[in-house]
Parts: structure tokens; sequence; C-alpha cells
């Protein structure tokens, strides 16, 4: 039960995204299909999960015991950014496949603020190590739901009679507030 | 504190660092650097235009030979040429491509059902293939607009999409999302030996014409005074536009829809008007494609083998021409008299293709001079026959062979040589083509006392045009309907002095139909001093067949050789055969045709070894694009062109008999066409002219006419 309550609070409640606005960049910028928004979040879920199983030793083994929890930032960064060229590697070596269809979307994240904040936020809310995986899978999922709702709505956006002025981008950050407004619903739920 | 953090942030980058250097140790995948270079001299867009998904994968492509170094679309030559120089391979010249509008419809067409759904196009064709009725247009929600990559394509007038082409990268995004087939990608050689489609966009006048001019186009261009753009358009189906805006006995003006209204657009006389303007005013240049360095033999220097070099060439072949006369130009030169085609104008139209690049060799005849083995020892891949038909048949009857009886190609290659004056001559003239015709107006020009024309067959089934009747009447010769030569009296000199003729009549006098028969007992003669046998003409075979009368080609039974209907080819495959050699007696659009469709048949086969049939090819004219009931709201007296006085005509031989028509006339007449589409057009067309006097409203007129009708 409780980690369904945390699942539920990481994918709707707090939304990575849609209501703590980490992220913005991939949300606008990999959302005009769905196709790619699916390899995009499948990447972010993966990377996510990684890096926060990987910062959690670091920062408990390594910052703390050391007492310079000043570097995290920079220490995550380096870490984060070095695990997914590892990554990167082994997958073309060894799976193929998945290599392929994550392919471009790997270095894209690589040190993308989603995935930093919520390897930070773990450490903030003092997670243990288990609900820290799964609180960075969950919200994670969250990315990747929001996306794909966007990209969806977009691709209909595309034939939709916008004003000249509204298309693309501004038409699509309106629809991302409005997608916003509607996750803050769910605060009432979370309680 | 310093030093610790230093150092904690020292040994984490540099335990990273071992681990990625031992991860790209370890975890190396072997990559052809190859792919990297050529990678790098793509321009990376990931536009897809050449089928991979993105320029990594086309690079891979190339580099595992599967792809060639032209690949790229979006790229023009250079980047051809450096990843040719990466992959050590040398460049082929690839023709530049640009996405094309077919539809020039928009908003004309009748729409089936009014869509209000999802604003694509796409989504639009689902239901019922659009809501357009001919089913070939735009839909003009401008789907092709949002595919393209490049910002080329944009919603213009009409909904119609317009492509910018300095921006088209003919990456095939815009066709590829088109439900109609409306945008196509097209190339300069394409356009040029496109043949008509079944799922092409055309008017009446388009499916008639035997060289498929792009009628509509070309005049819309008159109307808004581009007459340079029309002038290339012609010269995109026709090479001969001088020539054939004379002579052309326009089929295209008989079915055209404005008959409905009042008469066809005088599309001939505008023709003639657009080849005019460019000999007054100095020769337009004609794009011709990089050399290709093929040789191609052309026998005949007629209409026929000139169209044919004149496409080979812009090709970028080497087409040589040999011809047996003095110089080019066939029956245009040396059987069509000059008052109908003058030889300056003649002239003008050759030196403009030869021009182009194009070889000709005169007192080469075929068969006697050189052979085909001759040709392919000098290096030509293929040979295009057009040697026209120059041969009268003779009648087969008593005294045909008797001195002063002449073939119709001989008298009227012979005017201004042989024949110089007939004052005093009478002259018969035995024959109802279009060739008699000419003999008859030539002879009344050169004083022949008295000029008959002698034909078996009544006045509308003759083979000759109207037109051309009209005139050889109007100077004064006469026509001798259903009469049929049965001998010819000869003197002691071997001279034919008289024929002797019957009545003829039609198996059933009611329905003519068929060859009319002579008539028994209705013998009379005619007093002549020179008889001309003008009834048909056939390919003189002699250079085809040995003595035996075998030769290499397979021929019909009327003496032509045989060649395919599409793509000209003879049972010889680098050979090919058109004009009258392959058809018999015909007009010389016909023989242009021929000669365009060889060209595109030796082009293909000389480039790729084989030549494709066309697909879905146009042959006969779609009965749906044949419209009844239509509303012309605007009723415009169709141009005639002004002809000298009949007075003149006789003094002067060479005084070309019809003259062009001026600017406004042009003008005038560009607006009377509609505009057609498969089905739709322009109901408002010549709105701008509806304050002159002789234009008058369709309904108005109608109702006159009915009001006259019941009140006579």
């Amino acid at each position: 039960m409780d980690y369904f309550l945390l699942v539920i609070t990481a994918v709707f409640i707090s939304n990575i995204v849609l209501v703590q606005y980490l992220g913005a960049c991939p949300f606008m910028g990999t959302s005009k299909a769905v196709s790619v928004a699916l390899g995009m979040g499948g990447a972010v879920i993966f990377v996510m999960t990684l890096a926060t199983a990987l910062t959690w030793p670091i920062q408990h083994w390594l910052l703390l015991p050391y007492r310079v929890e000043y570097l995290q930032t920079i220490v995550f960064i380096l870490v984060i950014a070095s695990l997914v060229q590892l990554v990167e590697m082994f997958l073309r070596k060894f799976v193929p496949p998945l290599y392929e269809s994550l392919g471009i979307f790997l270095p894209l994240i690589t040190t993308n603020c989603a995935v930093l904040g919520v390897a930070i936020l773990v450490q903030r809310s003092e997670y243990s190590f288990i609900r820290g995986v799964v609180f960075s899978l969950a919200s994670g999922a969250g990315f990747l739901l929001a996306l794909v709702i966007i990209a969806a709505i977009r691709e209909r956006l595309d034939t939709a009679p916008v004003p000249r002025v509204f298309k693309g981008t501004p038409v699509a950050l309106i629809t991302a507030g409005m997608m916003s407004l509607a996750f803050y619903a769910f605060r009432g739920m979370g309680g | 504190m310093i030093a610790s953090s230093v150092a904690i942030v020292f040994g984490l980058s540099f335990a990273a660092a071992v681990l990625l250097a031992g991860a790209s140790k370890f975890l190396h995948v072997e990559e052809d650097p190859r792919i990297a270079k050529v990678e790098a001299c793509l321009p990376g867009a990931n536009c897809g235009g050449c089928g991979y998904p993105g320029c990594s994968a086309a690079a891979a492509a190339v580099v595992a030979g599967e792809a060639p170094p032209e690949i790229c679309v979006a790229g023009g030559m250079e980047i051809a040429e450096a990843i040719a120089k990466v992959m050590g391979q040398s460049v082929d010249y690839r023709e530049p491509q640009v996405a094309a509008l077919i539809c020039s419809g928009g908003d004309r067409a009748k729409r089936m059902f009014a869509y209000e759904g999802v604003r694509d196009c796409r989504a639009e064709a689902m239901l019922y293939g659009g809501e357009k009725s001919c089913g070939l247009g735009c839909l003009g929600l401008g789907s092709c607009v949002r595919a393209c990559p490049f910002d080329a394509i944009r919603l213009g007038e009409h909904n119609l999409p317009v492509v910018n082409k300095a921006l088209c990268r003919s990456c095939g995004k815009c066709a590829e999302v088109c439900p109609t087939g409306a945008i196509r990608i097209t190339s300069f050689s394409a356009s040029l030996l496109h043949l008509n489609k079944l799922v092409d966009c055309l008017a009446p006048c388009m499916q008639k014409c035997p060289v498929q001019l792009d009628v509509r186009t070309f005049i819309q261009q008159i109307k808004s005074g581009d007459l340079r753009g029309a002038l290339l358009t012609l010269k995109n189906r026709n090479p001969l536009p001088l020539v054939v805006g004379r002579i052309c006995p326009h089929p295209c003006e008989d079915i055209c829809r404005r008959k409905i209204v009042d008469d066809g657009v005088a599309i001939n006389s505008l023709e003639r008007y657009v080849a005019d303007w460019e000999m007054h005013n100095g020769r337009i240049p004609i794009h011709v494609a990089p050399d290709t360095g093929r040789k191609v033999a052309i026998i005949g220097g007629g209409p026929a083998g000139l169209s044919c070099a004149y496409f080979l060439r812009r090709l970028g072949h080497q087409p040589v021409i040999f011809e047996s006369h003095a110089a080019l130009g066939g029956m245009l030169r040396y059987a069509i008299p000059e008052f109908r085609l003058p030889r300056n104008v003649v002239e003008y139209e050759i030196r403009g293709i030869l021009e182009l690049g194009v070889e000709a060799r005169t007192y080469m005849t075929f068969g006697k001079d050189f052979n085909l083995e001759d040709l392919e020892e000098q290096g030509f891949e293929a040979v295009f026959l057009a040697t026209g038909a120059w041969k009268n048949q003779r009648l087969f009857i008593p005294g045909d062979d008797a001195r002063n009886v002449v073939g119709g190609v001989a008298f009227l290659t012979g005017v201004g040589s042989r024949w110089t004056n007939l004052k005093g001559k009478n002259v018969v003239i035995v024959g109802g083509t279009n060739s008699a015709m000419d003999i008859a107006r030539s002879a009344v020009r050169l004083g022949a006392d008295s000029t008959r024309v002698i034909t078996r067959h009544m006045r509308r089934k003759m083979t000759a045009n109207k037109y051309e009747i009209e005139k050889a009447e109007e100077v004064g010769s006469e026509l001798l309907l259903q009469k049929m030569p049965v001998s010819f009296e000869t003197d002691a000199a071997g001279n034919a002095v008289a024929v002797r003729i019957v009545d003829s009549q039609y198996e059933d006098p009611k329905k003519p139909m068929g060859d009319p028969i002579p008539v028994e007992g209705t013998e009379s003669r005619l007093e002549a001093d020179l008889f001309v046998i003008a009834t048909d003409r056939w390919p003189d075979l002699s250079p085809y067949v040995d003595r035996r009368g075998i030769g290499h080609f397979r021929m019909t039974k009327q003496g032509t050789i045989i060649g395919d209907d599409m793509t000209m080819q003879t049972n010889i495959a680098n050979v090919f055969v058109g004009g009258e050699l392959r058809r018999g007696r015909s007009i010389v659009m016909e023989a242009v045709s021929d000669g365009r469709r060889a060209a595109r048949s030796i082009h293909h086969f000389i480039t790729s070894g084989e030549v494709p049939l066309p697909e879905l090819p146009q042959e006969r004219v779609v009965p749906q694009s044949l419209l009844k009931g239509m509303k012309v709201r605007w009723r415009i007296p169709k141009v005639q062109p002004a002809e000298v006085p009949v007075k003149a005509r006789l003094e002067r031989f060479a005084l070309e008999v019809r003259r062009g028509i001026s600017d406004r006339e042009a003008a005038k007449e560009a607006s009377r066409c509609l505009r057609c589409g498969f089905t739709c057009y322009d109901s408002e067309a010549g709105a701008e002219f509806a304050e002159d006097r002789d234009v008058t409203l369709f309904e108005q007129a109608e109702k006159d006419k009915a009001a006259t009708g019941t009140g006579s």
C-alpha cells in the first residue's frame, strides 16, 4: 500500500513534468509524434532508474561520510553522464535492437534536468534505496505518460485549424499549461 | 576541506574516465571508418527523402554498396562528389527533380458533397475519395504543405499548393501524403518524355492532340502575356511550332468544349502567334541536358526525324541526321507549297534544332551510301528510321505510264524547277487528298488554263480537309466529285492526251460507306496536257529490302515497316521507326509524335538497355471528359486570321495565304479558353472582354435565337 501510494504520487500527484516542471525541454522537443514520445519516455524511465540506483550509494557511502554534500550536483552530473555513456556502449555491443530503438534519445538525456532532479529529490526526501528506485521508476513512467498524452494531442493539432500565429510550439505550450492544470486536480487525492 | 572536495571530484572523474576508456576498448563495435566520413559529407537533415531512416543509415548503405554516391536527394552534385571521393567511385550526373502540381482546378471542380471533417487531405480522401468529382484533383487542405520538410510549398490561390522550385529538394514527402496523386515529383527529362496518362488531368484538346501539347498551360501563358513561357511550353512537346501552327489540321479545335457555346478556341492560330513572336523577336534559348556522348543515327530529316533528333539532343545525346536531299525538312521543304508554308519559316525552325547541337549529313541516302552495319561500325547505339512516304501509287489502268502522267510528290517537288510555268496547259489531278488540293492550288498559281480534280468520293467523304478544299476552289480549281479514271488515251509520242472517266457510286447511295464502285455506261473523257496522280502515298521500301524483296524488317502488306505503336521499336531491338514510313500518308503532328515517342524509347534503350511500356497510357479520348450541359457565360466570336485576296495569291506564288493574328486578337482568343481540366472549366472565361461589341451573353443569344426561330 505504501509503495502503491508512492507510485501514484510520482506518476500523477507530483508528476515530474506537469507538476514539478522538470524536463520541459524534451517535453516540447520530442512530443511531435507518439512513436517518438514512446521511445523517449522509455529511455527516460531506463536512465532515471539507473541514475538513482547509482547515485544513492554515492550519496550514502561517499558524500555523507566525508561531509561533502555540497558537491552533490556536480558529482551527480558526472556520474550520470558517465553512466549513460557506458550504458550506451554496452547496449550497442550486446543488445543492438534496444540500442537501435533508444539510440538517439540516450545521449539526449545524459544531463536532462528531470533525471538529475529525480536523483536529487530522492536524496532530499531521504528515501531508502528500494523506495528511491521505485520512486524514480514511477517518475519516469509519469514523464512517459505526460509525453505520450501531449504527443497525441499535438498530432491532432497538426491537422486542426489553428490560427497561424499559434501554429507549432505556441499552441503546444498552451496545451501543456492546460494539461498541467488538469494534473493539479490530483492534488486533492493525495491530500 | 578544499583538498578533500577536489580529491573526491578528481577521484570520481578519474574513475569514470578509466571505466569509460576500458569500456570503449571492451565494448568496441567494428564500424567501417568510411561510414563516419560519408556521414560527415551528408547534410544531416535526416529528411528521409532517400528512403533510408536518417543520414547515418544512408551513409551505412552507401558504404555497404547498397546505395550510389548520389543517394542524397537534398544535397546537390557537390555532396555526391564528396561522397564519391570518400568511396573512391565516380559520380553519375544526377538530374535535379522537382515537385509539380498537375491540378489547375482549385475550387472549380464539381463537388459531390460538402466536406466538413478534419482539415487534412488524407482524411477527406477516405470519404469517397474526396469531395471533388474528378477524382484526380487537389483537395486543397494542404497536407503537402505540412509534410514538406523544406518549407517549399505554400497554399496559393484557390487553395492550390504552389511549389517554390528553388527550395524543393525533391524528397517526395508531398507526393507521399497526397491521396489523389495531384502533386508529383518530376524531372526535366521525365517531363520531356512524359506520355499522357489516364491519371493526368487532361482537357479534351490535350487528349486529342497527337503530340499531347499542354494546350491549357500555353494559352494561359499567352493570356498573362508570358509569351516566352508559352513558347517553352510548346517546345516541350512540339519542336516545330512554326510549322505546325501553319499546316496542322487541328483536331484539337474540333473537340474543344467551347464548341458547345460558339466555336472551338483557335489553338492553331495561337500556336502560330507564339512561334511567330519568337521568329520576329529573336530566338529563345532552350534548356539542354548535359552531354552524354551517346550517338544515335536518324535516317531522314523530315518532321519525324527532326522531332526525334530534337528530343534526343535535349536529353543530352548526340543525334546525327542522315538526309538524302540537299537540305533538311523532308516534305515540309520539298512537298508543301510555299503559299502554305514559306521556306524561310522551315529554314528558321530547322536552324533552331541544329543550333542545339544536332549534326546533319546531307546527300546521304540510306541503302545506297550507307547501311545499318556501317552505322554500327561508326558507334551509333540506336537508329531511327523516318524516310517518309514519297512514292505515289500507280493507278494500274491502261496508259498510266505515259510521260505526262506524274506522281503528286514528284510534281510538288518539281514546282519551281521542272514546272515553273503551266500557261496554256490544262491539268487534271486524280485523288481527293490534301496533297491533291496542294497540287491544284499550285497548278492554278502556275498559270494553268484549267485545273480539275477528280475524286471518286462525295465531298464530305474526301480525305482532304474542308479548309484545303475551300482554298483550292477559291483560286479557281474545279472539283469533279464521284468520278473515277478508267484509262488514259495516249498519242503516238507516248504522251497522254485525255483520261476516260466514269461516275462512281457507293454500294448503298443512302449510306455512303466504303469505297465507291464505278457505274456502267456513264463514260466520258477529259482532255488535258498534264495528269497528276495524288491518290495515296506509300514509303519507298527499296532501301530496306534486297533484290529478292527480302529485308531485315517486318512489314505490313501495304508496305510500311512495323513498329510498336507506343515505343516505335521494330523487330530489331536498337532500330526504331516512325513517321509516314510506319503509318503511311498522315499529318505532320503524327510524325512529330512518332519522333518524340521514338526519342523516349531510344533514351531508355541506350541508358538502361530496355524500352519500358508507358503505364496507363491515354490512347483515345476519355468519354467522361466530354461534357454535356455546360454553363458558359460569355459568347465571343472565334478569331478569323486574315487571308490575302485571291488576286494577290495568283500574282505571287510564294505569298503566304494565311496571316497571323494581332496581339489583341491573340489575348482575346486566349481569354476564350475555358482552362479546362478533366471535368472542370471556367464558366466565366472571357469576362475581361465583356465590354467588346461582339461579345454577348450566351443565355441571351440562345433566347434570341429561340425567339426568332418561333417568329419566322
